[in-house]
């Protein structure tokens, strides 16, 4: 009964936090409303006409929807960069930065949710790839072993950061026995999910660019990259806004993470290019198109060509201690990794899959406004549920919410 | 896995016996395979059915969502009454709610009810297979005022389709894909062909990266040769392994098929397909009425909705009465052959002895039942 009653006033007590705060907050949540209306107007003319509103079609297949989809998976699975330290390696400066990390896992997974979602054709049959009632073609189609994997992580995710922050909220200690084992699967789960997702495109035998044992490694490298980076970001701009104290040595490690994570992308990097230029074949075509163009199409250069310089500069710049230790180059350099990596494991990695096409066909593929908006309309969800997490976990962990007996009883 | 290969080779009159008695080309084991009905022994689904039909009785005559939450739930008795009350309470406000409107319209929306949540048809029975088409065709009827004919014809024993494309007759005419719009109902407004034909360039050899599969000229062009890409109904399909839903899956005559009505278009299996053998419907498909093929197939051509995967099925409600696909037919030049690998005194069966044949793309383990050849 009163773990109820905790809950009902946890609930009450971080609704009022949500609800209240500065005019900039106000601000920003009512811009992210904004889009987010924006986006399901886009999605509503979506459901209405069909797919054909996007800008795929039978020779693209997948766009705009599965490459941020394929990004936010690393986002999330970043996460556990600060897991591990923390509770696995008893390293307590993350102990603060976990907390939004895990905040932030939570909102890439509802994000990468909703983008599959997006990209169903018919999302109101998806009862059917619901184990049970459904049929769930386990263990054969690797989509099955992403959605049991995304769920699972999402739950981990979920569960973590409540029970500690429940326990904070009611002025007791989290036990370490409790969630120290759920951090630690969270740790195999995260590598888990990302190699999965390679796996969803490294097993099709038809698309020779996807198919390539280096793919799931450069996932998890690139993720461990953009992951972290997001999160200095975060909580730079945490730090700026609220009272929540995050250490300067805390953001250092996070970029230390970063700045690794970013030179064994780049070192994958030089392989797969090595790979693909040195002795081209027919398989190289993909590659090709995306960088140099074939046939005078070569709609993704512009944005192949702004993701590697960044990348490059961005991991160089980093791999200098003393630039790293400046913050304003330290989020320039994080911003422009972020981006980078986001191109790259975007569309420059899911579009080129499909062209050229199974028989030479060279069909460009560019989104149309309607896609952009509902994208737009989802990473809006995306920040929106982040913000609501992040006020509420900074609320507890500043003592400002907790839990009177007494506010219950009167 | 070779052992199990139902499509022809060298040896196959040795071991032709065996193949038929029972084992599946899909290489799986039985239990896995999920298409052997039609099988002498119980296989382990059909001792599953047969355990269900002694211990039901008469309530196995299940249909719409009692059949979808029935397959599985047996295992989870705590799940099934948890479902069961909440199918309760839906099926009264559903029943409340369509008292005032007439008749007609109250059994347009039982049958859209029980459409939205019936099962996927490769694990129906073939009682519900008959439900679903007459619940189809009743719908049709209710809808347009006409009657079409919905068939859910199973594969027959014996019979596994495979198909052959003469390379030199070929010139290009494209009887073939416009008979196969017509036949199979295809979305005339994105202009959806399951077929297309290469041009390419003589002394090039098979280069399809210079070939053109969209011109609009006069044919036969001179320096040019012709060759068609379908669907090549593998026996080892990717794009079947990939759906998550098992909403395509083999049939036992070898037809790679599509429960159109349990696809939730996710569009896995078209990134499978190294072969471009899968369309979508990006948008509602639009028929005129006179022109709608009225025969239908469930698997087959009867008319899709949006957002679901199709493609051919070597014309399955023609095939499985023994008739020739369209394409086959309306080949002016009788580049197209169809026929049934089993038989050995089928034509195909004189293409892939006599000829010297091959298939695209066999590194990739696909198996195509599509052979090309030449004069």
């Amino acid at each position: 009964m009163r773990q109820l009653k905790v809950i009902r006033s946890l609930v009450i007590d971080s609704l009022d936090t949500i609800t209240k705060g500065s005019k900039k907050y106000h601000l920003w949540m009512g811009f992210l409303t904004l889009v987010m209306l924006i986006g399901m107007y886009c999605y509503s003319i979506q459901l209405d006409e069909g797919l054909s509103v996007t800008g795929m079609t039978d020779r693209v297949s997948w766009g705009l929807y599965i490459s941020n989809f394929t990004f936010l998976v690393g986002v999330a699975a970043a996460a556990v960069m600060l897991v591990m330290p923390t509770y696995v390696l008893k390293d307590i400066d993350f102990k603060q930065a976990v907390l939004i990390g895990e905040g932030l896992a939570v909102a890439a997974l509802i994000m990468c949710l909703a983008f599959v979602v997006a990209d169903m054709g018919g999302p109101s049959v998806l009862w059917h790839m619901i184990p049970g009632i459904g049929v769930f073609n386990f263990p054969n189609s690797m989509l099955t072993w992403d959605v049991i994997v995304l769920n699972g992580y999402l739950f981990i995710n979920i569960s973590i950061p409540f029970y500690i922050l429940y326990r904070h909220y009611q002025n007791k200690e989290a036990k370490k026995n409790i969630y120290v084992p759920g951090a630690v699967l969270s740790v195999f789960w995260a590598v888990g999910i990302h190699l999965v997702t390679a796996f969803l495109y490294q097993g099709l035998q038809a698309r020779p660019f996807w198919n390539n044992a280096l793919l799931g490694p450069r996932f998890l490298a690139s993720a461990f990259a953009a992951g972290p980076a997001l999160i200095i970001l975060v909580l730079a701009i945490i730090r700026s806004f609220t009272a929540f104290k995050i250490p300067d040595k805390t953001i250092g490690k996070i970029a230390m993470i970063v700045t690794v994570a970013a030179q064994i992308n780049l070192i994958m990097l030089v392989s797969e290019l090595f790979k693909e230029f040195y002795a081209p074949t027919h398989h190289s075509e993909s590659a090709y198109y995306l960088f140099f163009g074939l046939h005078g199409k070569n709609a993704l250069l512009p944005w192949i060509w702004t993701a590697i310089p960044l990348n490059v500069l961005a991991t160089v710049m980093l791999t200098f201690g003393k630039l790293r230790k400046n913050p304003r180059i330290l989020y320039f350099c994080c911003f422009i990794l972020f981006v980078a990596i986001w191109i790259e494991k975007g569309f420059g990695l899911i579009v080129p899959g499909f062209i050229p096409g199974p028989y030479g066909k060279i069909a460009e593929y560019l989104p149309t406004g309607i896609e952009v908006g509902v994208t737009l309309g989802i990473w809006a969800l995306g920040a929106f549920v982040f913000t609501i997490l992040a006020k509420t976990a900074i609320g507890i962990e500043l003592g400002e919410l907790r839990f009177k007996l007494k506010k219950m009883e009167s | 896995m070779s052992e199990s290969k139902k499509w022809f080779s060298l040896d196959l009159d040795l071991n032709k016996k065996s193949e038929s008695s029972g084992t599946c080309g899909c290489g799986n084991t039985q239990e896995s395979c999920g298409s052997s009905h039609k099988q002498e022994e119980l296989s382990a689904e059909e001792f599953y059915e047969a355990a269900i039909n002694a211990s039901i009785g008469d309530e196995r005559k299940k249909d719409g969502f009692e059949q979808v939450f029935d397959v599985q739930m047996d295992r989870r008795d705590a799940f099934k009454k948890l479902t069961a009350s909440l199918l309760i309470g839906a099926g009264a406000v559903s029943s409340c709610t369509s008292v005032v409107q007439g008749a007609d319209s109250k059994e347009k929306a039982q049958i859209d009810w029980e459409e939205q949540f019936k099962g996927n048809y490769k694990l129906m029975t073939d009682d519900e297979k008959k439900q679903t088409v007459d619940r189809l065709m009743r719908s049709y009827e209710l809808r347009t005022g006409k009657n079409i004919n919905m068939s859910s014809k199973n594969a027959e024993e014996d019979v596994l389709f495979g198909y052959a494309f003469n390379i030199s007759k070929c010139q290009g005419y494209m009887n073939c894909v416009t008979a196969c719009v017509e036949e199979n109902n295809q979305d005339r407004k994105s202009q959806m062909q399951y077929i297309r034909i290469h041009e390419m360039k003589d002394g090039k050899g098979f280069n399809f990266n210079e070939a053109d599969d969209n011109y609009y000229h006069e044919v036969p062009a001179e320096g040019h040769f012709y060759m068609g890409t379908q669907c090549f109904h593998c026996d080892n399909p990717p794009c079947v392994d990939v759906c998550p839903v098992q909403a395509t899956w083999k049939e036992e005559d070898g037809l790679v098929v599509i429960d159109y009505d349990w696809c939730v278009g996710c569009r896995y299996c078209m990134a499978a397909c190294p072969y471009d053998g899968r369309r979508f419907n990006w948008s509602k498909p639009e028929v005129p009425e006179n022109e709608i093929n009225k025969n239908q197939h469930y698997l087959g051509n009867r008319i899709r909705k949006k957002g679901v995967m199709e493609k051919c099925t070597f014309c399955v409600q023609r095939s499985r009465k023994g008739k020739n696909p369209a394409c086959v037919e309306a080949c002016p030049t009788g580049a197209r052959i169809f026929g049934n690998l089993l038989d050995p005194d089928s034509t195909i069966r004189w293409v892939l002895e006599n000829k010297k044949v091959f298939r695209l793309k066999e590194d990739l383990g696909t198996e195509p039942k599509f052979w090309y050849f030449m004069d």
